[in-house]
């Protein structure tokens, strides 16, 4: 019995005819080949998010990203204009990496004027230029404005700072975003900067993981716990169904509704959610952030809860409607390794009892997601396994999961078909 | 940095960790007043069901007066004692996820994963 409305196909998959209604194989989350050619095709393609404006607040502010993927660092910084910009994070002269502090391979953050070289002391102006280089007049024919560091494509978008590896992006990060995403526009996520950032290396393939946060048909079954035990048969008998999808290019989203928990019985509630009226679904008191919240309920469903945007490839941002948001990327780190990083943003908090509800959603999203990692762990390890040389369905509910694998899919043949146009050209 | 009960400990300062309404709970201070989520997340996994359950059944009927007490306090302003009083606040969360869910310390089904808090606020 269907709870909420569907498109007039009868199904969220079949409104969306390009996704079929076929088996999947999972070789995409196994193969090293694979694996290489989606680096190439989608992730030194992309636009990708490696921050907030936030984590660069002033004039020679800077961020290291390690990009295991590209095998690269980057350095994101504010330059004196206030531009954010990226480089490549590689000396000019004999190719030292330039920024890290307790060792090479360590992200690092930190403030500077110039960027200083520890080999031999080449300087660059947080633009890139290259101002400084020890005893120049010995080099020959040489003009160090030619040896600035070498720049990587830097956007912002809503204060969030994306990057593109390709030498000239076919889109500007907001065409490449589309007209779902920048619906956004106007989000006050810059109100929202009391953080709570974790991070963890998970031994399954990136769009396993992803696909684990795109659906909410494993919710009652994997987290069974998140209900408590009095509602626990009840929401499992139920399922779960979602009352909005929407696909726009690569990107996708899905919303759920439901009653604010603050308005949910007692015995719904875990003791602790309700001595600090908090809990998985975020504090119950909410930040006024006025009426005018745009793109958060493309769907218009009634009561909207969440709207999680799944946007290409490795980023989601997931919106509540109690005026917080989560943000998510997965970055691969071998075929069937990849590191995660989860944030939690609030408004912050102005008193005890609102940190302490803070504490609350913070704990108990790392309590879930532990259950997540355990299981893809598992779930990868059986995909090696030859069992898993087949193909698997998809209900609809899993419509997005589809929807990822089929446009990682579509971006890697597009890549391969240019090779070998290429070499056939050659 | 506060590190609460290490700097109580090297200064000499009284026994007493917590604002005085929260003699009760001082016991439990030296164990739980921890100043960071991963500290709170080791300790709950090198405690037995038993040490956390005294914890809780003694510090979670308080939470509203401890939290009470503190937002007496602007946040970021907060006494020594009343800091660690919220620290304990936060250790009851964590200790009642294992009370109140798992009925164990770990997880269910977490297996050996990890997940980091790397940046957090303070208190
Ligand atoms: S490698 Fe950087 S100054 Fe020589
Ligand atoms: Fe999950």
């Amino acid at each position: 019995m269907d709870q909420y409305p569907r498109p007039a196909e009868g199904t969220w998959t079949e409104h969306y005819p390009d996704l079929g209604t076929g088996l999947i194989s999972y070789e995409d989350c196994v193969s090293p080949e694979f694996a290489a050619d989606e680096s190439e095709a989608v992730f030194k393609r992309a636009w990708l998010n490696v921050g907030r404006v936030e984590d660069v607040p002033r004039a020679g502010s800077y961020v290291t990203r390690e990009l295991t993927f590209a095998k690269t660092s980057l350095i994101v910084v504010r330059d004196a204009q206030g531009q954010v910009r990226a480089f490549h994070n590689m000396c000019r002269h004999r190719g030292n990496k330039i920024v890290w502090t307790n060792a090479p391979s360590e992200e690092t953050s930190g403030s500077c004027r110039t960027f200083t070289c520890k080999y031999h002391g080449w300087r660059y102006g947080l633009d890139g230029t290259c101002n400084f280089v020890q005893q120049e007049s010995e080099f020959f024919d040489f003009d160090k404005s030619a040896f600035g560091l070498i720049p990587v494509h830097c956007d912002v978008w809503a204060g969030f700072i994306f990057v593109n590896l390709a030498e000239s992006p076919p889109q500007s990060l907001r065409d490449f975003l589309g007209t779902m995403v920048t619906a956004l526009d106007g989000y006050p996520f810059d109100r929202m900067t009391e953080r709570y950032d974790f991070s963890a290396d998970i031994a399954c393939n990136w769009k396993l993981f992803a696909d684990a946060f795109q659906e909410y048909y494993h919710v009652p079954i994997l987290h069974s716990q998140e209900a408590t035990p009095a509602t626990r048969a009840k929401t499992q008998s139920m399922g779960f169904e979602a009352p909005h999808y929407q696909l726009d290019g690569p990107h996708r989203m899905v919303s759920t509704s439901g009653a604010p928990r603050r308005s949910w019985p007692e015995d719904f509630q875990y003791p602790i959610e309700v001595a600090t009226r908090s809990g998985l679904f975020g504090p119950w008191d909410e930040p006024d952030l006025g009426d005018d919240l745009p793109g958060v309920n493309p769907g218009g469903i009634p009561k909207w809860a969440i709207a999680n945007f799944q946007v290409f490839p490795n980023l989601e941002i997931l919106i509540w409607e109690t005026g917080w948001y989560m943000l998510y990327r997965y970055w691969p780190t071998s075929p069937t390794t990849h590191r995660y990083e989860g944030t939690l943003f609030f408004v912050p908090s102005t008193n005890a009892s609102e940190r302490a509800a803070r504490e609350c959603a913070a704990v108990m999203f790392k309590e879930f997601a532990l259950q997540d990692a355990g299981t893809l762990e598992g779930t990868q390890k059986a995909l090696e396994s030859p069992a898993a040389q087949t193909v698997f369905p998809l209900s609809d509910q899993e419509i997005l999961v589809r929807h990822l694998h089929k446009s990682v899919g579509d971006w890697v043949d597009a890549y391969r078909r240019e090779r070998s146009e290429a070499v056939r050209h050659a | 940095m506060h590190t609460g009960v290490n700097e109580a400990k090297q200064s000499g300062m009284p026994e007493s960790l917590l604002p005085s309404p929260f003699a009760d709970l001082e016991r439990f201070a030296q164990t739980w007043c921890l100043a960071t989520e991963p500290e709170r997340f080791a300790q709950r996994m090198a405690s037995t069901m038993s040490e956390m359950q005294a914890f809780y059944a003694a510090s979670f009927p308080r939470i509203g007066e401890m939290l009470a007490f503190c937002d007496a306090h602007q946040l970021g302003d907060l006494p020594d004692d009343a800091c660690r009083l919220l620290q304990l606040v936060h250790s009851t969360i964590m200790v009642s996820m294992c009370v109140e869910i798992w009925h164990q310390p770990a997880v269910i089904d977490a297996a050996g994963a990890r997940l980091d808090r790397v940046r957090e606020p303070f208190p």
